[in-house]
């Protein structure tokens, strides 16, 4: 009954032929122009079907663009890697057709999605604002920098950043001495003499207080880039640039992620950004819970994938899994500038009483997450 | 033998008091003695070898004398060194090259570099047959194990395998080379007369390494982050046991298995935790962890001494070699070598 549904769902064009016994099908949704993980997605499938000709395993992928209007969907999917934002990401998880389907979020980071507005059909693969924010703080908690300036940029992302900031600082406990919005014009840098400008207005903008660290929320890269030496005093520069916490980066080399990364450069001729690496541990994660349940039913690997025995290589050291309580990626959070890995978070010494990876993000007694 | 070493006490007495008044040298008479005394209490013939250590980012080999652990000589190899095996002659060294691409070839008689094998691209490990023949190299970018016919120094054989192969190990008797892919987490074994997989066992996630016993009956798996061992039979190809690690006070991620060493005695059995800076003995018969020894940081891999009564462990971020005591289970000193040390190879 399956099959003749998949079958008959599927789009004209398409491979018509019924997918051959042990097959997987990947569906990867994003708008179009839009499609950030997919590279990543390629290599992860490559990778999964590394594993899975020795089991009588198969993955395909099923690339699909949706409208911003209207997300809509093919009864058959179950397994849907989503690179898109917030709003269609819940209308996709809303559809009845999507009950049972598990679909993985490689876009967002938002904690609203993780929290109030969590679905029990969506997992979340990119670290949450606030597993950012809180590797950020640790790190800040060692280096015994605990004075920091806050500079928000006015893009709607930059004040969940700003306000996830502000949550940790209050967590461990790291004081923001100053709390300030950044309102000059961006585009100045690009006229000549232009940086004349924008270095008087970087050293205006940071005047008045002293503090360790210039922290900034400016997720869409229009003026954090342009504060380093031009601050009123030296300071170093953390947040969405400078220091910056991040699930990946090209700079990162440490346990065998040269491996990966010379995979990826391979096939998409670029370094691998944290999306990539999103779009392939979403694919990774398909792969690995249909390799160890030894299942190709997705809704038995969609199981296991949120089981506790559950356990995704992802290059950083520890194992992966999923929360059970919002379906976040519980991972080591890499702090690295432009050139080099400074630190992977959670420091040493925050312990946990389950596992430390989640002294990262909103952990289970505080969560306003009922899965539903 | 109680007087000799009665004797020998008080003159190193005697020699102690010397330096103390500032005498500026032992008498030579301490000297002759220390050196009868030293001689007489060695347990038989000691059989005399040297330890290679493959240092990962200096790209060079460090060789070690066995009796005084003092540094040899330096030999600069191809970029990234890290796998070594020596031929059943005893007098070439084999080295795995893995950003050079190729195997280099070490002349163990004076300690050069005579030539080199080609290999498939980014080779990690590579294991030779008990006939020193035949190389099995696992190509880490390309998801092969390539075969190389030593003599003619040719590649004879490509055999695809799972994603990132690394762990390469070949049974006593020549007939099966087992490897282990790390991102496919499974140990595949490969039949060398029909060179091809003849069975995969999927086991703990990133299996680096892989070993056999010495009868030939098992082969144990480590796998990384998993952080477990797998002791598979060999001829049925099933796990028999999966050992894991607890170390009080280490956090379990840091618990990464990677080098294997069975004792050729078929008691114990040496692990390398890798960032948890130990060294796991454990019983072969009972699988029961023994003991934790306490190495350098980020211990790679291992090698015995010809006798297995010491084993030597390269640790990649102290930089160093540690010794340990296989008798008494103690480590009993720590040899600086190159930067991030890889593999140790005894050689004679």
């Amino acid at each position: 009954m399956v099959l003749v549904g998949l079958v008959a769902a599927r789009p004209a064009g398409a491979d018509n032929s019924a997918p051959a016994k042990g097959e997987i099908e990947i569906v990867y949704l994003s708008t179009p122009g839009h499609d950030q993980a997919i590279a990543g997605v390629r290599v992860g499938i490559a990778d999964d079907n590394g594993t899975g000709r020795f089991l009588g395993q198969s993955f395909r992928l099923n690339e699909v663009a949706v409208s911003d209007e209207k997300v809509e969907t093919d009864p058959s999917w179950s397994l849907i890697v989503a690179d898109l934002l917030a709003p269609q990401l819940l209308a996709l998880a809303d559809l009845p057709a999507m009950h049972d389907a598990t679909i993985l979020d490689v876009a967002t980071a938002d904690d609203a999605l993780r929290q109030q507005s969590c679905r029990a059909n969506v997992l979340h693969i990119l670290p949450s604002r606030a597993m950012l924010a809180d590797a950020l703080m640790q790190y800040l908690v060692v280096k015994n920098w605990r004075r920091i300036m806050l500079l928000v940029g006015n893009e709607p992302g930059d004040a969940l950043y700003a306000e996830a900031i502000r949550r940790a600082a209050k967590k461990f406990p790291v004081s923001i001495v100053a709390d300030r919005k950044w309102s000059f014009n961006p585009a100045a840098q690009q006229a000549d003499t232009g940086h004349f400008q924008v270095n008087a207005e970087v050293a205006e903008a940071t005047r008045g207080e002293d503090y360790d660290v210039l922290v900034v929320a400016d997720e869409a890269g229009n003026f954090g880039g342009q504060l380093a030496y031009r601050t009123d005093k030296p300071r170093p520069i953390a947040g969405t640039q400078g220091m910056t916490p991040t699930a990946w980066s090209p700079v990162f080399d440490e346990y065998a992620s040269t491996q990966l990364q010379n995979r990826f450069q391979r096939e998409a001729h670029r370094p691998m950004t944290a999306r990539d690496y999103a779009g392939w541990l979403a694919a990774r994660a398909i792969g690995e819970a249909a390799t160890r349940s030894g299942k190709t039913d997705p809704q038995a690997i969609g199981t296991y994938m949120r089981s506790s025995g559950f356990e995704l290589a992802g290059y950083k050291g520890a194992p992966l899994s999923f929360r059970p309580w919002d379906g976040q990626l519980r991972q080591p959070v890499l702090l690295v500038d432009d050139r080099s890995l400074v630190s992977i978070s959670p420091q040493p010494g925050f312990l946990h009483q389950f596992d430390e990876l989640d002294t990262l993000g909103v952990d289970q007694p505080e969560t306003q997450c009922r899965l539903k | 033998m109680k007087s000799l070493r009665d004797c020998f006490a008080s003159l190193a007495m005697t020699a102690r008091e010397l330096s103390l008044r500032g005498a500026p040298r032992r008498s030579n008479l301490v000297q002759t003695a220390a050196v009868i005394f030293v001689a007489l209490l060695a347990p038989g013939p000691a059989e005399a070898y040297r330890l290679l250590v493959s240092n990962e980012k200096d790209n060079t080999v460090t060789v070690v004398a066995g009796d005084t652990l003092e540094i040899v000589k330096t030999i600069p190899v191809g970029a990234r060194p890290r796998g070594m095996a020596l031929s059943p002659d005893g007098g070439t060294a084999y080295v795995c090259t893995s950003d050079a691409n190729h195997i280099e070839v070490l002349d163990l008689a004076n300690l050069s570099l005579s030539g080199t094998l080609p290999s498939g691209p980014d080779p990690e490990f590579f294991a030779l047959s008990p006939d020193g023949h035949t190389l099995y190299i696992a190509n880490e970018d390309n998801n092969l194990v390539s075969v190389v016919d030593v003599p003619s120094a040719k590649v004879i054989a490509e055999i695809p395998t799972g994603v990132e192969p690394e762990g390469m190990a070949v049974s006593p008797d020549g007939a099966t080379v087992v490897n282990t892919s790390e991102t496919t987490s499974m140990a595949h074994f490969i039949d060398t007369a029909e060179k091809k997989v003849v069975a995969n066992v999927l086991v703990g996630s990133r299996p680096r390494f892989a070993a056999f016993t010495g009868d030939g009956k098992q082969v144990w798996v480590s796998s990384e982050v998993g952080g477990t061992v797998a002791v598979i039979d060999a001829a049925s190809h099933k796990i028999e046991h999966t050992i894991s690690f607890e170390v009080p006070g280490v956090r379990r991620e840091t618990i990464q298995p990677v080098g294997i060493n069975l004792s050729r005695d078929g008691k114990l059995a040496f692990v390398a935790l890798g960032p948890a800076n130990r060294v796991a003995v454990i019983d072969q018969k009972s699988f029961e962890v023994v003991k934790y020894l306490l190495v350098g940081q980020r211990v790679w891999h291992m090698d015995f001494s010809p006798d297995q009564k010491v084993l030597y462990t390269a640790n990649g971020i102290s930089n160093d070699m540690s010794v340990i005591d296989v008798t008494a289970l103690k480590v009993t000193k720590s040899v600086p070598v190159g930067h991030l040390p890889w593999g140790v190879l005894a050689v004679p």
